[in-house]
């Protein structure tokens, strides 16, 4: 188990440290940072004090040395933009992107889950048909789409969820970082249905295929010729046995959540930390964009170590097969 | 004794070519045939779009700024009917949407096709090569494939700016690994079947091998893959241009025209945004069916 552990921790350092030189030599070679940084009105003059100021006129290995220092102390630059310490900027978000990440997640469970199985029970029938329909819609439903939808009917037709009219949508359009503070759930629901919809999909499915195939098993039939009821034999045996697989898979899938809680969060106006990259992306606001893909790399990262270690304990097969080969 | 039931069985597969029972099996699935036939009468319409279209809702002669936000149905004061109404600029949506539709499958076919042959040489590369070579690939492939694509492509346009060549690279950065992997999980197969034994043993070159001998059993998991992926691509391509990092408004994609109707759906003129959303729906959707029958009818294990 330790020499697992430890193999494992071993590759997680070095994706990390691959990351760390591809994100620094993306963005400096495919882009030239100089003309991403200036505004077109500045001068020659002024582009040549901007590039010592940042220490862009030096060479490609001395600049790499002092990100590489500023890295290790946790210092990524200012955000040109908001003039904070990007690093600081970032985790200052963290909490709402983890916020919406987690409700989505929760949803996608509460919803899929019960879904699925009923597909997987009794597949033949007509509702569960509906549901797997249902299910490959929302595999091709564009995201961002939905969460128009969403506004459009809930707000402004409706007028039940605040995602609307006055509230943080409007300080959007008007291109303002609103700084709403979260009131409740009616503000969480619209945007976390919108990123959970894909995660429901999978959900089903996976519940479905995992019900069908925990059906046929022996210890089901076991359990029903000791004369358990269909409700315990489905709440205890399979619902155990198809839980394996769907938590590995959603813990997999929660970096997902937060790389596509950018569009969610730019459509919500939500203020987490996708939004403010694609602040900075408009803005070109160089550091943040370099600390939100290092910070989304090192969580991805840990949350796959995570996933992986707690799956090789509930399934010894995994850390072996991992050792023979 | 034992010999009749073995001649038997080949010479009646023999009647119908591969592609033929591929077609017939195809059809037999009534929605997988509404996916198709919408499809084609979407490319067509796109194809046609400056025959059918009432204007060219680019060329600024043709467009008037005084029937801007009309509703779906009402008459422009060209005297046309803008049966899905006009968006903030005055121009006709309908046509907007056919126009649109032509850049978006543009971007997601070229896209698909681009990545699927460097996806594919890379990969068969891997398979062929083995040892350290295919190793390294691999790990790129899987580092590739860790990170989702959103993230990866909104970095990239980030650094290389707007425009349709630098939208193409980034969805073909995205999606070539997918290729790699999937050419070389059933190159790996094929390699050790006996007919690649056979041309070894003819004598034939390893590249001819590879591409003449190979790759063409390797094709059909590829299809499917291109399918998937190019539903996928034209998904990506509208998100990246609603969140205003894809393409500029001079190539207007549909993603482009749902990102302009963004502002006007708060006062309740959805059809700016809902009528071209619509037609994005539809096009992923029959993609998406078309490719989970093409999937059902190429596997294998689901033959009767």
């Amino acid at each position: 188990m330790l020499s697992y552990f430890i193999r494992r921790l071993g590759q997680a350092v070095l994706v990390i440290a691959v990351m760390v030189v591809l994100v620094f030599f993306g963005v400096n070679v495919i882009g030239d940072p100089i003309w991403m940084l200036i505004s077109p009105e500045m001068d020659q003059d002024a582009i040549a004090r901007t590039a010592s100021e940042l220490g862009l006129d030096k060479p490609i290995t001395e600049q790499f040395y002092h990100y590489l220092k500023g890295l290790v102390q946790g210092d990524l630059g200012r955000s040109f933009v908001h003039g904070e310490p990007a690093i600081r900027l970032i985790l200052t978000r963290m909490g709402a992107t983890m916020e919406l990440a987690v409700a989505a997640l929760l949803m996608a469970i509460v919803f899929g889950l019960p879904l699925g199985m009923y597909a997987g029970l009794y597949p033949n029938r007509k509702s569960s048909r509906w549901i797997m329909a249902g299910s490959i819609l929302g595999f091709s439903l564009p995201t961002f789409w939905v969460g128009l939808m969403l506004i459009m009917l809930f707000s402004v037709m409706m007028g039940w969820l605040p995602a609307s009219g006055r509230g943080p949508t409007v300080e959007f359009m008007g291109f303002e970082s609103s700084l709403f503070t979260i009131a409740g759930w009616k503000h969480i629901a619209l945007p976390a249905i919108n990123l959970a919809l894909l995660k429901i999909s999978l959900i089903i499915r996976l519940a479905r295929a995992g019900t069908r195939e925990a059906m046929l098993m022996d210890y089901v039939k076991f359990a029903r010729a000791k004369g358990l009821s269909h409700g315990l034999i489905v709440r205890v045996h399979v619902l155990k046995n198809i839980m394996i697989p769907i938590i590995t898979v959603l813990g997999l899938e929660f970096g997902s959540l937060v790389a596509f809680s950018v569009v969610t969060e730019t459509i919500f106006s939500w203020p987490g930390m996708g939004k403010l990259l694609l602040e900075a992306i408009q803005r070109l606001d160089r550091p943040v964009i370099v600390a939100y893909i290092l910070v989304v790399v090192i969580l991805f990262v840990i949350i796959n170590l995570v996933v992986d270690i707690l799956y090789s304990i509930l399934d010894p097969r995994v850390r072996l097969g991992e050792a023979k080969g | 004794m034992n010999s009749p039931s073995t001649t038997v069985i080949p010479s009646a597969a023999t009647t119908e070519t591969p592609f033929k029972r591929f077609v017939r099996n195809f059809f037999e699935d009534r929605i997988a045939v509404i996916g198709l036939v919408t499809l084609l009468s979407i490319i067509v319409l796109a194809l046609l779009a400056p025959f059918i279209t009432p204007q060219n809702p680019y060329d600024l002669a043709n467009v008037d700024l005084m029937d801007s936000r009309l509703a779906p149905g009402s008459e422009t004061m060209d005297g046309y009917v803008a049966w899905l109404g006009t968006d903030g600029a005055g121009r006709d949506l309908y046509s907007a949407i056919l126009y649109g539709l032509r850049i978006s499958l543009v971007v997601g076919v070229l896209s698909g096709i681009i990545a699927a042959t460097v996806g594919m040489s890379i990969g068969l590369i891997a398979a062929y090569a083995g040892g350290k070579v295919e190793s390294v690939i691999m790990r790129i492939v899987d580092l590739q494939l860790s990170l989702p694509a959103i993230l990866v492509a909104l970095v990239l346009v980030a650094a290389l700016g707007k425009g349709v060549d630098k939208i193409i690279f980034a969805l073909i950065v995205v999606q070539w690994a997918y290729y790699a992997r999937t050419v070389r999980g059933s190159a790996l197969v094929e390699r050790n079947k006996e007919y690649v034994e056979a041309a070894k043993s003819l004598g034939l070159s390893k590249t001819r091998i590879v591409f003449r001998h190979i790759l063409p059993n390797c094709l059909a998991p590829i299809i499917v893959v291109l399918t998937v992926q190019t539903a996928h691509a034209i998904s990506l391509e509208a998100t990246l241009s609603f969140l205003g990092v894809g393409l500029p408004q001079t190539e207007p994609s549909l993603g482009v025209l749902i990102s302009n109707g963004f502002q006007y759906m708060l006062s309740g003129r959805y059809w700016i945004s809902f009528f071209p959303g619509l037609a994005l729906l539809l096009t992923i959707v029959s993609i998406n069916l078309v490719g989970d029958r093409i999937r059902d009818v190429l596997n294998p294990r689901l033959e009767k």
